[in-house]
């Protein structure tokens, strides 16, 4: 440890291929992290909130589906899954379209199939809160629901969902931070996110190791730490009346 | 599409496949039972009446439940020769990464494990004339354990999905075999869909066993 030379200097350098500094690279690899996390947390939030809701209705069927999706993307690990994505499912498409993905630019291909790997991947989970959130509330709700005319429909809208999301937050709020850490998964399709950055800063400057890391580190912590106060805050608006949690 | 696909690679790919399988599950073991070991620790520093050990635990946990494992698996791995010195390779710098890092995890299903042991049994514990480790050993921890096992597997169960991230270093895990044969034999969609089937199923037939284990569990109280 006592030979390793320092240099913060090299974030003012330029990087080898291209004009802009290594900070500027940094800066822009936090925005396609961001930008990854948070469109595949949307993607999550309402594919998990339709299937997790499945789980619990009386159809079988759509019980069935719902419980089908959430095993089938829960199952496989995520960078699986992203490999899936990216390196089959361009194959067994039609002729035309498999050409046209592959031919994309390889940022926005890349960025596109990390998006639907990690919000499906993290939907599952979603799916799973959301179904123990709607079973954790009493038979009664439901029964109340339909006996004052509500239809099923109508039951999950007005009585039930309203309940059970407010009850899921602070679960939720570890999925959501979880999305921005499994993020990181998009560096082995080549989009130029944080890890992706910093692994390639370790190369370029030759070993730089501790500076190349802790930035990036230290930019993921605030992202975590920001999701986790924003899911606070909603979790605070939202608290239900009455329950042990309510001040 | 479909028809150019030529799934008789997967039987040869089997002992590499095998090979990559054992040193997943190995990774997911010595993790677990470092991790489990080192996060009861943890959680007994954290529950302990010292302020100072307390608050120690509560930076270690919390900081590595904030950095993506991804990112703690390339520190370690770079940081460790050029502190030390010492070459280990990707593999058994992984086993140290994943037992330190997964240590976090478990030191808190631990927490909660003890603190959902009634006050009493410390008291009854005392006032037999035991010790506070003999206390914690024989009375808390049995129970703790036991009352965690669900909540513990199910992290062991994304351990073991977390293990393919050890790609990131180059560790030669079940993705690396699957990406080194299919690469070398031109067939990556057949090995990506073959491995991906193994994962489900371990996953699977793992998640399954956590839903049996839960439901015995809830007949017992």
């Amino acid at each position: 440890m006592n030979n390793y030379h320092w240099n913060w200097g090299i974030f003012f350098q330029t990087i080898q291929n291209g004009d802009v500094t290594y900070l500027t690279w940094i800066i822009q690899a936090l925005g396609w992290t961001i930008a990854i996390s948070l469109v595949a947390w949307v993607i999550a939030l309402a594919l998990g909130s339709l299937f997790g809701t499945l789980r619990t209705v009386p159809n079988r069927g759509l019980a069935l589906l719902g419980h089908a999706w959430v095993e089938f993307f829960r199952n496989v690990p995520i960078l699986m899954q992203l490999f899936i994505w990216y390196f089959v499912v361009p194959e067994m498409l039609p002729h035309d379209l498999s050409m046209w993905v592959k031919q994309m630019d390889p940022q926005i291909s890349g960025f596109i199939f990390s998006v639907i790997a990690l919000g499906l991947f993290t939907s599952a989970r979603v799916a799973e809160q959301v179904r123990a959130g709607i079973q954790s509330l009493s038979r009664g709700q439901r029964a109340a629901g339909l006996a004052i005319g509500f239809t099923t429909f109508q039951t999950y809208r007005y009585v039930l969902l309203p309940m059970a999301f407010r009850i899921i937050i602070p679960p939720l709020t570890s999925e959501f931070m979880n999305a921005f850490k499994n993020s990181g998964v998009a560096y082995s399709v080549g989009v130029w996110e944080l890890v992706f950055v910093s692994n390639q800063m370790v190369e370029e400057t030759g070993g730089q190791v501790i500076e190349s890391l802790i930035v990036p580190t230290i930019l993921y912590i605030i992202c975590s730490y920001t999701a986790n106060r924003v899911m606070y805050f909603i979790e605070k608006r939202s608290r239900v009346p009455g329950l042990i949690v309510a001040k | 599409m479909f028809a150019s696909l030529d799934f008789s690679i997967v039987l040869q790919a089997i002992p590499a496949i095998l090979q990559g399988l054992l040193y997943s599950l190995e990774l997911t073991v010595v993790a677990m039972v470092g991790g489990v070991i080192l996060g009861t620790l943890l959680a007994l520093c954290r529950l302990s009446s010292n302020a100072y050990l307390g608050f120690a635990a509560k930076v270690y946990v919390d900081l590595m439940r904030s950095i993506p494992l991804l990112m703690m698996i390339l520190w370690f791995f770079l940081l460790v020769p050029l502190m030390t010195g010492v070459r280990m390779g990707p593999e058994n710098s992984a086993l140290i990464t994943f037992t330190l890092f997964q240590a976090a995890f478990y030191s808190e299903i631990m927490r909660a494990g003890i603190q959902s042991i009634a006050k009493g049994q410390i008291n009854a514990g005392f006032a037999l004339g035991m010790t506070y480790s003999q206390t914690m050993a024989n009375v808390i921890l049995p129970q703790a354990f036991r009352n965690m096992l669900p909540v513990l597997l199910t992290q062991t169960f994304v351990l073991f999905q977390d293990t393919s991230l050890v790609y990131a270093v180059g560790a030669r895990d079940l993705l690396w075999a699957a990406k080194t044969v299919g690469i070398n034999n031109g067939r990556t969609v057949e090995m990506y869909i073959f491995v991906s089937l193994i994962y489900f199923v371990i996953c699977f037939s793992l998640s399954m066993f956590v839903k049996y284990m839960n439901k015995r569990i809830a007949i017992i109280r």
